[in-house]
């Protein structure tokens, strides 16, 4: 199931399950409504917008990411609901600057080195998140 | 359903043990809890046993057998638990059910963990096993990472400038250094008892807004307690302890929980079912020993579990409402970030200092007229809580 997610956003489609029965829409995809728990869900085509909720710039990383420290981990609330966490697309030091939450973000993906024990053993398509305007 | 009693505990020294592994570091807690306990080996029908990460840590699996040999016991069930930092609460519950409904009348239960002597980078990859293995760890989300995020959230849902909110969180790690500068079984005992806010603010940044004093320790330790059905428990010591209520909940990954992350809605299941099952409510509990592995994890904490209404954990920690000399002393043992974190044996030394209270016997930090405490486990990101109300009569 997380394969097929990566894959559309390394080609530009941020995809959720939208829930038949209560009308949720679930993303990163899941067996069940993240809302309601039914199984009875269709796979919807996102806008891949949304707004920064929350962010912190990570200056220890553990074993396997050290090389890409620091780095800026966000929180944002896509348009449709749910929240997803990815990388933030600005340099630490801007990160710091000021106030990010609120601003609005797309999101996109970037191909990275897999590490020993990520489930993915040929690559990480990492979500990132690009401040608009 | 049967009362069950706490009839001895035990706990290593925190802080660095290259030179014990996680079944001596078990051992050497069992050892004292037993010494205390006033049973024969004999007596001792299963071990329950709370380890997070010691595949990573130390090469090891398979521990609970290794450790119930170890101890000299032959051909019990011996059963190892995992629920992130709340190993060892997960496996008291559990073996507090059991004695409960009548399958045991006495068992061991414990924890242990080596995360100090392991190198930051596996003890920050370690620890980080517990947040959402695909989608949150893709971004290289880590625990201090998870806490810093909340500390950024509960700020924008309560309406408080980030760098006050700092302050205020500050005061947390001021008061649980020094209790556990106080306590000869903490990781800093002897040091860090006198902190400033500045300090704490000005400390290394691990994942912004949480410093390193933000921070619990990466820890080596063990921690072990008898239970017992309350007839046993009553021949054997003069002061059970009793186990007055439990509960447990569970939650997905932190961006699952989205706007309720703050709220920690598992956290306030977990706690509720405790107090229905105690009878009693959160004005009786006259201290409590939490889950601070970061600063705002206590004022989460505190607010979840009913102790203090939403938004208001950080005001009451900073005029001292907290303190041992407050309306509700919260880890007068140092907590996580003053006494140490040893993950799978956490949940069992939070009990370890609660029964000593209520002994009277914690004298270097002893709270006045204790007869109510209750504990707090969180693993994972807000994924496994365990609450545990105890009392003596």
């Amino acid at each position: 199931m997380f394969a097929e997610f990566f894959e559309n956003l390394k080609d530009g489609r941020l995809i959720g399950l939208k829930c038949k029965d209560c009308g949720a829409v679930t993303c990163p995809p899941k067996n069940t409504c993240n809302q309601c728990g039914s199984r009875k869900l269709e796979k919807v085509l996102l806008s891949g917008k949304g707004i920064i909720k929350s962010y912190t710039v990570t200056y220890i990383a553990p074993m396997g990411y050290e090389k890409e420290a620091p780095y800026t981990v966000a929180l944002v609330e896509l348009e449709e609901g749910p929240w997803i966490v990815g990388r933030l697309d600005l340099d630490s030091q801007s990160a710091e600057k000021e106030d990010l939450v609120g601003k609005r973000v797309s999101v996109y993906a970037k191909e990275m080195p897999t590490e020993m024990f990520y489930p993915d053993k040929s690559k990480r398509i990492v979500p990132y998140f690009k401040i608009e305007g | 359903m049967r009362r069950v009693a706490i009839l001895g505990v035990g706990m290593t020294k925190f802080g660095k043990h290259p030179e014990k592994s996680l079944v001596d570091l078990f051992a050497e807690a069992f050892f004292e809890a037993f010494d205390e306990s006033n049973i024969e080996l004999k007596d001792i029908e299963a071990v329950y046993y709370g380890n997070f990460v010691g595949e990573m840590t130390d090469g090891s699996a398979n521990l609970s057998g290794f450790i119930a040999d170890e101890i000299g016991l032959k051909n019990v069930p011996a059963i190892r638990y995992e629920g992130a930092c709340a190993s060892s609460s997960v496996a008291f519950r559990e073996a507090v059910r059991a004695v409960s409904a009548g399958y045991y009348d006495c068992v061991v239960v414990g924890g242990s963990e080596k995360l100090l002597t392991a190198e930051t980078g596996i003890g920050t990859r370690a620890l980080a096993t517990a947040v959402d293995a695909i989608y949150e760890m893709v971004a290289g989300l880590t625990f201090p990472g998870v806490f810093a995020l909340a500390a950024r959230l509960y700020a924008k849902e309560y309406g408080i400038p980030l760098e006050r909110l700092r302050e205020m969180m500050a005061h947390v790690s001021i008061k649980n250094h020094r209790y556990g500068a106080v306590n000869p079984k903490s990781q800093f005992y002897g040091k860090y008892g006198n902190l400033k806010v500045e300090d704490v603010l000005n400390s290394r940044m691990v994942c912004s807004p949480i410093t390193l004093l933000d921070s619990c320790p990466m820890t080596d330790g063990g921690s072990a307690v008898i239970i017992a059905e309350e007839r046993l428990a009553k021949d054997a010591v003069d002061t059970p302890v009793y186990v007055l209520g439990t509960g447990q909940a569970s939650g997905g990954a932190l961006f699952r929980q989205g706007r309720d992350i703050v709220k920690a809605i598992p956290r306030r299941k977990s706690a509720e079912m405790a107090f229905r099952e105690a009878k009693i409510q959160p004005k009786d509990v006259d201290f409590v020993e939490l889950h601070d592995c970061f600063t705002i994890a206590e004022i989460i904490a505190l607010e979840a579990m009913g102790f203090f209404g939403y938004g208001e954990a950080c005001y009451a920690t900073e005029e001292g409402a907290t303190s041992i000399d407050g309306e509700l002393p919260v880890n007068p043992d140092g907590g996580l970030i003053g006494k140490g974190h040893p993950v799978g044996a956490t949940g069992v030394s939070q009990i370890y200092s609660a029964v000593k209270q209520l002994r009277g016997e914690f004298k270097w930090n002893q709270v006045e007229d204790a007869r109510i405490a209750m504990t707090d486990t969180l693993g994972g990101d807000f994924g496994t809580l365990v609450n545990i109300i105890l009392g003596v009569e």
